[in-house]
């Protein structure tokens, strides 16, 4: 029953608006041979094979127009009839279609871009010999308009330059190929790499099974993550004594059995490439660092007591960290210009978290204000969501004044951290283990101690202002009731 | 979509017994039709080729005695004997919106009206249909709106993100069903429709038995009989549905999970709104389709924008002119693995790695088991062959007095509102006055966003018709950037479009994509069902500023040769 009807979809679409009354909408143009006044030698190689794509005039009233979007990229293959570009008249958005079976060589005027009525905007070529050629044109046409087309040269060596021409259009799928393992690339991530012009077969997946994922595609530009929900702007690194063994773990995807023998370069996904650019900025910014031991005993017996109301260890220390910072506002002070002391109002305590292939630091904000439930309350629904990656911008950004990492959990007895930039201060917890202390009077006894080490920009916190500050979180959780209340 | 059903074996549908079918292990469903299965090509053809039928049939002989509801009882009837008095005026199998519309319409008339129906009331589109996908596709609107930050700063609003609750979208499509359902069951309840609860067959000439399974069957008698049984997701073979990853619609609307990556087979309506859904809750897709171009069966200027909006800025790609030969469910750590025909050289072509599959490739009518071999009728493809006016058409050609066939088991146009209309028909004839239903007046809608929504033909049928008939074919657009409230809804990506004819006005067809488009078809698709013409229609009233304007200046911009009418209104009113 179909079929009378589907031969009938492939109706010419230009034809059958031949007869249409409204000229004015007419969404055809017709593309002319490419004329060469200025150099007749040349028509006899040329002549007819390479053609320019004309703005077309959609209605009579149009001087210029806008190009919406180019339907096909350079180097696809155009057959007669089809859509080439999107233009903007005064009344709506129009197909222009090629007369012409060919390359489309090179996109004189890009998306977005404005050509008054009859300007080449585009130059599609016969064959793909004749693509170079094409391209010289272009330059030569558009001036500084396409950055993005190559330097003119016919030379035969610089087409090797130029992406690849598809073998086949745009829809078709890529054959299949015949190396060990396909390349699996998800909608997204192909549509970026054509954005971006990233060579999609030089690209390592991360994601499920393999695949390339839009992150991946974004990390393999060097661009920030557009609107993924994982972008961390202030990711901190923190680098323990001891070679990082579960960092490196993370970084390294499991999912990918070693190709060949030997080394295997992974690319950054686009979280990990914002950790290294933010370890990379941090090294502009002179710090030092400070240690403390701080006996916990009373702060252990505190949190077997509120363990069961589901406070954490982590909510505990944020909590002391900000009660100190209250005190010590210049700890909780950054440097943004080298030149003054921007003192923040809120005391937003950043965490460091390792999440799956990375590192993220969701924010506790006003710590010192929230009493411990709250803010344990609200650091499990940070965790969820980091792990989750659904955490939001304002949950993970620059919001944090002051950074907690604990690597205590691991049996760390003490690391320090890299300052991240924008914040004054960053707090590294050890593990806290029974130690042999001998009092003022002589005796020996047991205590719990656990080593926090500070890493502050020496800009605006000096050595006396974070052993100060030192002091007070001792003393803090050393005498933990004031957490609770 | 029904490019991949016409292209592949149809010998599934209608070979497969009813109780093994791959979707009605749970229900004998008498499910009705669903506006996301257009089914173009059937409809248009046999809208203009059945005509010698029609003729043939005209002298129609009618039984004068109704109304009599004597319980006689089974065995004293052969079966092939009509007989004499009955329990009903009218029963109807399937208690779906075409089942609904019938027995409301006949109560109205006042018929004793049973209904019977094997699952539950609303059939598909109530409960796997058009109604929960509309609750998804209100989720996935807003979705769209929130996160489109350049929308949002265009109106001066700032959204920090949106983010949604996989649990609480479900809920809402399925909370809607169970509304929509019990509304349904309790307005033919209400009107004394009886609904008789079971697996209903023919047995003979106005004769039904149904019953629950392990218990014994009732036998019924009515007057006349409407088959309204409905359809099935269609599977093509090769297709292994687990329900989990690779599934239909019938799972779909569930949203059971969000895949990070969903192929759709099939490009139609059932697969470019599930597209819709899935790429606002953040998945990607990939359609599959066995035509070359993506969404068959719209017209194709506005099929090409609706890709260039619904699809390429969109997180999707795909492939045409490929059948997904063979599709194997996520299992063992492995994804969803996809193989790819190409359509025309039937070689392997491609294979896909996804996290799910979504079959989309039409319906197939729900037919089996209908005991229609005890009255000599042949299914094709598993379709009840009928005339146009929904009387079943036996194997020898001849029509089979008393029994009528509606909705999607017939196949003429699958839409819900199609099924409700022709019942709604069935029942003025049966109550004695001649009734045709014109099927080019009745609109169909696809309810993405913008919404794409079209009565009568696509402008390559038009300039087929009028090549054969000779007469002249005129385009008439409108763009929604001319639309003052499309503005105001920073909305203005849209096209309205209207074949007609010059010489003498009649619309042949309008297509709309735009803002609402589906509720401003009606306009058009009313003055197609009345023969309003274009030069009489252009004078009427459209408030200022409304979408209805698109319509107003469609109507203004088309250049009719023939006058207009003296003055619609006979009687000037003095306000």
């Amino acid at each position: 029953m179909a079929s009378p009807f589907l031969s009938n979809t492939t109706i010419s679409f230009s034809s059958s608006l031949s007869s249409s009354h409204l000229p004015r909408l007419l969404p055809s143009i017709s593309f002319s041979p490419i004329r060469f006044k200025s150099n007749p030698r040349r028509i006899l190689i040329v002549r007819s094979k390479i053609r320019e794509i004309f703005m077309p005039a959609l209605s009579s009233t149009m001087t210029e127009g806008k190009i919406v979007s180019w339907v096909k990229s350079e180097g696809d293959k155009l057959s007669k009839g089809e859509s080439v570009v999107v233009v903007e008249s005064d009344k709506a958005d129009m197909d222009v279609e090629t007369f012409y079976d060919g390359i489309l060589a090179a996109i004189v005027v890009g998306e977005g871009e404005t050509a008054p009525v009859g300007a080449a905007i585009g130059i599609l070529a016969e064959t793909e010999d004749e693509i170079a050629e094409a391209k010289a044109k272009a330059a030569s046409k558009s001036g500084a308009s396409t950055p993005s087309a190559p330097p003119p040269s016919p030379a035969p060596a610089a087409t090797s330059t130029l992406a690849p021409p598809k073998p086949a259009p745009a829809p078709a799928p890529a054959p299949v190929a015949e190396g060990p393992r396909k390349t699996v690339a998800t909608p997204h991530a192909k549509k970026l790499a054509k954005q971006h012009k990233v060579d999609i077969e030089s690209v390592v997946g991360t994601g499920p099974y393999g695949r390339i994922t839009p992150a991946d595609i974004e990390a393999a530009a060097g661009i920030a993550p557009s609107k993924t929900n994982v972008g961390p702007a202030v990711v901190v690194e923190t680098t323990p004594a001891a070679p990082p063994k579960a960092t490196a773990a993370a970084a390294a995807p499991s999912s990918l059995p070693p190709p060949v023998p030997g080394s295997t370069v992974v690319p950054f996904t686009t979280m990990q490439a914002a950790v290294s650019k933010n370890m990379v900025e941090s090294l502009s910014v002179p710090t030092f660092r400070v240690g403390y031991p701080v006996t916990t005993d009373a702060l252990d017996a505190l949190y077997a007591k509120v363990k069961p109301k589901g406070v954490t260890m982590t909510a505990l220390l944020a909590k002391a960290a900000a009660m100190a910072l209250a005190q010590h506002p210049v700890v909780n002070a950054s440097c943004k210009d080298g030149k003054s002391f921007t003192y923040n109002s809120n005391i937003n305590i950043a965490v460091a978290v390792a999440i799956n292939g990375g590192l993220i630091t969701p924010v506790l904000q006003d710590a010192d204000k929230l009493d411990l439930y709250l803010l344990s309350q609200k650091w499990k629904e940070l965790v969820e969501k980091a792990r989750a990656k659904q955490l939001q911008p304002q949950e993970y950004n620059s919001a944090g004044t002051f950074t907690l990492s604990n690597l205590g959990m691991f049996g760390v007895d003490r690391f320090d951290a890299i300052l991240p930039p924008g914040q004054g201060a960053i707090m590294a917890v050890g593990a806290s283990k029974p130690t042999v202390v001998a009092d003022a009077d002589g005796f020996f006894s047991v205590k719990n101690k656990m080593l926090v080490n500070v890493t502050a920009d020496h800009r605006i916190v000096y050595g006396a202002d974070l052993a100060a500050f030192l002091q007070t979180f001792s003393k803090i959780v050393e005498n933990p009731e004031s957490l609770t209340l | 979509m029904h490019s991949a059903l016409s292209s592949l074996s149809f010998s599934q549908a209608t070979t497969v017994p009813r109780s093994n079918y791959a979707f009605d292990s749970h229900s004998p469903a008498f499910a009705l039709s669903q506006p996301v299965n257009l089914r173009f090509c059937g409809l248009r053809r046999e809208a203009f080729g059945f005509s010698s039928l029609t003729q043939s049939c005209s002298g129609r002989v009618r039984v004068s005695s109704r109304g009599h509801s004597k319980k006689i009882s089974a065995s004293a009837v052969g079966n092939g004997t009509p007989p004499k008095s009955f329990d009903y005026d009218l029963i109807i199998i399937g208690a779906g919106v075409g089942g609904h519309g019938a027995a409301l319409h006949a109560v109205e008339k006042g018929l004793k009206t049973a209904i019977i129906e094997g699952d539950v009331v609303g059939g598909t589109c109530v409960n796997r249909g058009c109604v929960p996908s509309k609750a998804l596709l209100a989720v996935s609107g807003r979705m769209r709106e929130l996160q489109s930050e350049h929308h949002m700063k265009a109106f001066g609003l700032q959204v920090s993100a949106a983010g949604y609750d996989r649990q609480g979208v479900a809920d809402h499509a399925n909370n809607l069903a169970s509304k929509i359902r019990s509304n349904l069951t309790n307005s033919m309840k209400a009107l004394g429709v009886d609904i008789l609860t079971g697996v209903g067959t023919i047995v003979g000439p106005q004769k039904v038995k149904y019953g629950k399974v392990g218990f014994p069957d009732n036998i019924v008698t009515a007057k006349d009989i409407i088959i309204a049984t409905g359809s099935v997701p269609f599977v093509p073979k090769g297709i292994e549905v687990d329900g989990k990853t690779v599934i239909t619609s019938d799972h779909a609307l569930k949203l059971e999970f969000v895949p990070d990556w969903i192929a759709i087979v099939g490009s139609g309506y059932i697969g470019l709104e599930f597209s819709d859904v899935y790429t606002a809750l953040g998945s990607e897709v990939t359609f599959i389709e066995a035509l070359d171009q993506l969404m068959p069966g719209f017209d194709p200027e506005i099929g090409k924008l609706a890709q260039r909006v619904l699809i390429n800025p969109r997180k999707i790609d795909y492939h045409t002119g490929v059948f997904a030969t063979k599709i194997t469910p996520a299992r063992d750590g492995k994804p969803v693995i996809i193989e790819l025909t190409d359509a025309k050289t039937k070689e392997p072509k491609d294979t896909l790695e996804v996290d799910a599959a979504l079959i989309a490739t039409g319906r197939a009518p729900f037919t089996n088991g209908l005991g229609l071999e005890n009255i000599n009728v042949v299914t094709q493809r598993g379709f009840v062959p009928v005339d146009e006016r929904m009387r079943v058409i036996d194997a020898n050609g001849k029509l089979v007095t008393h029994l009528y066939c509606i909705g999607d088991a017939n196949g003429k146009m699958m839409l819900a509102h199609a099924a409700s209309a022709q019942g709604i028909s069935v029942v003025e004839q049966v109550t004695g006055r001649d009734h045709m239903l014109n099927h080019l007046s009745i609109p169909a809608a696809c309810f993405t966003h913008p919404e794409i929504s079209m009565v009568g033909m696509t402008e390559p049928q038009a300039r087929e018709k009028a090549e054969k008939e000779g007469f002249e074919v005129s385009v008439a657009k409108t763009s929604f950037k001319a639309n003052t409230k499309a503005l105001a809804e920073n909305e203005g990506e849209g096209l309205a479009k209207l074949i007609y004819r010059p010489d003498n006005g009649e619309i042949l067809g309008v297509h709309i994509f735009g803002l609402h488009a589906a509720d401003l078809i009606h306009e058009a698709s009313n003055a197609i069902a009345l023969g309003t013409r274009i030069q009489d229609i252009k004078f009427a009233v459209h408030a200022h500023p409304t979408l209805s304007e698109v319509l107003d200046e469609l109507f203004k911009s088309a250049k009719v040769k023939a006058p207009s009418s003296s003055s619609p209104v006979s009687e000037p009113v003095a306000v």
